[in-house]
């Protein structure tokens, strides 16, 4: 699941990173947010929705996005 | 007048919301894991970092089985008193609307800070004037209040606004400068400063107890 802060809402995390990067010399970098990564291994993949709205993200502040994959 | 203090792990000021609930009333802590309120008249969920803070602040904590109880409690109209981290915690529970995000400041800022109360007629707040300002101590990392515009619209007309910080206080970037906020039928409070340090004229101030004595 990837967590991210909701549009709209003030980033103060990503403008801090978006203002680093140039400082290193990566040019040319707009819209930096930072979020969330939750890994893990679910029997029934239709549970990640509920488990996202109930505890993995706060859906008035965070949207969520479910990357479904082979365990590595 | 009884006070229960929720103990979460990771709480740290429940022995400071103990001891000021003490000077006005009698108090005790409630384990986290209890589903027992033990008659309490009100309760308070205290500042720290429930769980660690993990995942995002208190919510692991709202899941807690003393919190069921709570749920319950506030729903038949008993007082509850969130701070800080409580307040967190409610909000993450859906006792109160809106949610607290990182200061636009990324730090952590403790101090002094001037709050006006702008509802002074729910029970939290009933020993204050309208207009009135409170001295209180505030510490915090995430207390950046955040609601959606309709939202806070609504929070105003319905007068659930109950303090916010005076003009130049507003250290954390919280929307409309809102402080603490109640429910709709104004028994939960939830604010970011602590009254539970403001309850001794050695420490600076002893407004704290406006709050908490109201109650008792």
């Amino acid at each position: 699941m990837l967590i991210r802060p909701k549009a709209g809402i003030l980033d103060p995390q990503g403008q801090a990173v978006e203002r680093a990067l140039p400082a290193l010399g990566f040019g040319g970098v707009s819209h930096v947010h930072v979020g969330r990564l939750v890994e893990l291994d679910v029997e029934d993949p239709a549970k990640l929705p509920e488990m996202c709205e109930r505890l993995l993200a706060n859906p008035l502040i965070e949207d969520y996005e479910i990357v479904e994959g082979a365990a590595t | 007048m009884k006070f229960g203090i929720v103990r979460f792990p990771g709480s740290c000021d429940e022995v400071d919301a103990l001891l000021a609930a003490e000077r006005v009333g009698e108090a005790e802590i409630l384990w986290h894991q209890d589903t027992d309120l033990r008659g309490v008249d009100a309760v308070i969920v205290p500042g720290g970092f429930s769980y660690g803070d993990y995942l995002r602040v208190g919510a692991i904590a709202r899941f807690a089985p003393i919190m069921g109880e709570v749920e319950r409690f506030a729903r038949r109209g008993g007082l509850v008193l969130g701070i800080c981290n409580g307040f967190q915690v409610l909000c993450e529970a859906g006792l109160l609307p809106g949610a607290l995000l990182p200061n636009t400041s990324l730090r952590f800022v403790c101090r002094q800070v001037e709050l006006e109360v702008v509802n002074a007629s729910i029970p939290w707040t009933r020993a204050c004037e309208r207009g009135e300002r409170l001295s209180i101590p505030a510490k915090h990392t995430t207390g950046r209040y955040y609601a959606p515009d309709p939202v806070l619209d609504e929070l105003e007309a319905n007068d659930q606004v109950v303090l916010r910080y005076a003009p130049g206080e507003n250290f954390n970037g919280s929307a409309r400068d809102i402080a603490g906020v109640c429910n709709n039928a104004g028994n939960v409070l939830g604010l970011m400063p602590h009254p539970e340090h403001a309850v001794d004229a050695l420490t600076g101030s002893v407004d704290g107890l406006r709050l908490i004595g109201a109650a008792a």
